[in-house]
């Protein structure tokens, strides 16, 4: 219960100091339109085209938005050393990173739904008869680059080359995800669509066992 | 100022070290201190008094040793201590009251608001409790870096150079609230440079060296001795 009620006052604490500042969605937002107006331009894809190589473009740039939008997510707690006040006041650390995992997730989200009409009108593709499950899957993604950007995120915080760190750390992590969720948009956006179940099973086990591995050594990447 | 949520706690240290790769910040310290004494740590820049004040807080595991809290009731929120340290430990972008609230509620307070309004009125904040801490000044930042650390009524309280930025006021009313809260039973551990109305407090005086403990009194004239030592 503690665990629950630690998370709910920190996420709202998130969510608070986010929509105050409005920082993070604003950046995340506007670099998936840049990329995604950019690409457009740039290639002038045919229908075809896009739906072979519109959803990987969308989550390629899904997935440099998350690392600009996770990079300060512990970064805020050094200047003021809130983490160790944070550490002292809450009975499971595993709170703080569920508060910030929920909180990045939510932002993700909210910059995915948003991007999503204007991807269907750039790249031509339509979306909604598949909508139920192309959330779907914008959501095991977006779990699964949350979960792990936040833990990389405690960890570069305390390193040197931080900015450079996170990037480098998760990207390559990231790229089994990067890769499914593409496929698994193509099949879903193709013309005659097919459901990749062992996909989005794959999504879900990646976010289950590194959801795991955070709560279980968590503790760890938060010391000093 | 507010009673104790829980009995009185010491604080025992039991041969701890602390490295920070091959440089020992601690060395075999051992030192019991009673509950409710109120404990002036003194030395040079860098004989390890803050690293003694974070093990003490548990933010820093020691590489070797132990720390007890003996006297402690349970593990629960008060049972922790209060810890002041360098910087606020308070966020920037939310008011005063904000802040405290948000860690009156982490560590189950019972009423989170009235305890943050409380707090504010007694470190005469109440008139800025909405405004952003980002907004304060020096000294305000650390009344409400000492409202926080009182938020959830702790018995032991680790003030890492408390009159940081404090005006003579500041210093005076921090003095007494000290004063008010050890004499409730609170055991108070600071580090300080040099002799205040705030040193006048202490009860004893441990003196710090590249890391050890060379020097532990409660006698007047060793006590002053230690305390005019503790800026040098």
């Amino acid at each position: 219960m503690a665990l629950l009620s630690n998370t709910a006052t920190l996420l709202g604490k998130e969510l608070r100091t986010e929509f105050r500042s409005r920082e993070l969605l604003t950046t995340t937002v506007v670099f998936i339109l840049v990329v995604l107006i950019l690409f457009s331009f740039a290639i002038s894809p045919t229908t075809e085209e896009s739906r072979e190589f519109g959803p990987g473009l969308l989550w390629l740039a899904i997935l440099f938005a998350a690392s600009l939008m996770l990079q300060p997510c512990f970064l805020r707690e050094q200047s003021n050393d809130t983490l160790s006040s944070l550490r002292l006041a809450v009975s499971d650390p595993f709170a703080i990173f569920l508060a910030k995992l929920i909180a990045n997730t939510l932002f993700l989200l909210l910059t995915e739904v948003l991007m999503l009409p204007l991807f269907a009108v750039f790249y031509n593709i339509p979306i909604l008869p598949k909508l139920p499950l192309l959330l779907l899957v914008l959501f095991l993604g977006s779990v699964g680059i949350s979960v792990a950007g936040t833990a990389l995120s405690a960890i570069s915080a305390q390193a040197r080359m931080r900015e450079l760190l996170l990037p480098l750390l998760l990207l390559p992590l990231l790229t089994p995800v990067l890769v499914v969720s593409a496929t698994v948009c193509v099949a879903l956006l193709d013309r005659e669509p097919v459901v990749h179940w062992q996909g989005i099973g794959f999504l879900a086990a990646f976010d289950l066992i590194f959801l795991t591995v955070l709560w279980l050594f968590g503790e760890y990447l938060l010391e000093e | 100022m507010s009673a104790l949520a829980l009995p009185p706690t010491g604080l025992r240290f039991e041969n701890i070290d602390k490295r920070y790769g091959g440089l020992f910040a601690l060395r075999r310290v051992s030192l019991e201190i009673n509950p409710g004494e109120c404990v002036v740590l003194a030395g040079r820049n860098g004989s390890g008094k803050t690293t003694l004040l974070r093990i003490a807080s548990r933010i820093v595991r020691p590489t070797a040793g132990k720390l007890s809290f003996p006297g402690a009731a349970n593990d629960s929120a008060a049972g922790r201590p209060g810890y002041v340290a360098h910087t606020t430990m308070v966020y920037d972008e939310l008011s005063a009251e904000e802040n405290l609230v948000l860690f009156a509620k982490l560590q189950d307070v019972p009423g989170p608001a009235a305890r943050a309004e409380e707090l504010l009125c007694e470190v005469g904040l109440f008139e800025r409790r909405d405004s952003a801490v980002r907004t304060f000044s020096r000294g305000m930042r650390q009344r409400i870096a000492i409202a926080r650390a009182l938020i959830h009524r702790p018995s032991v309280l680790l003030f890492d150079e408390p009159a940081t930025g404090l005006d003579p006021l500041g210093i005076s009313w921090l003095a007494k609230t000290l004063g008010e809260v050890n004499r409730a039973g609170c055991t108070v551990v600071m580090s300080l440079h040099g002799e205040s109305e705030i040193s006048a407090l202490a009860t004893r005086a441990v003196q710090l060296d590249a890391g050890s403990v060379v020097a532990d009194t409660k006698t007047g004239a060793s006590l002053r001795s230690i305390l005019s030592f503790g800026g040098a």
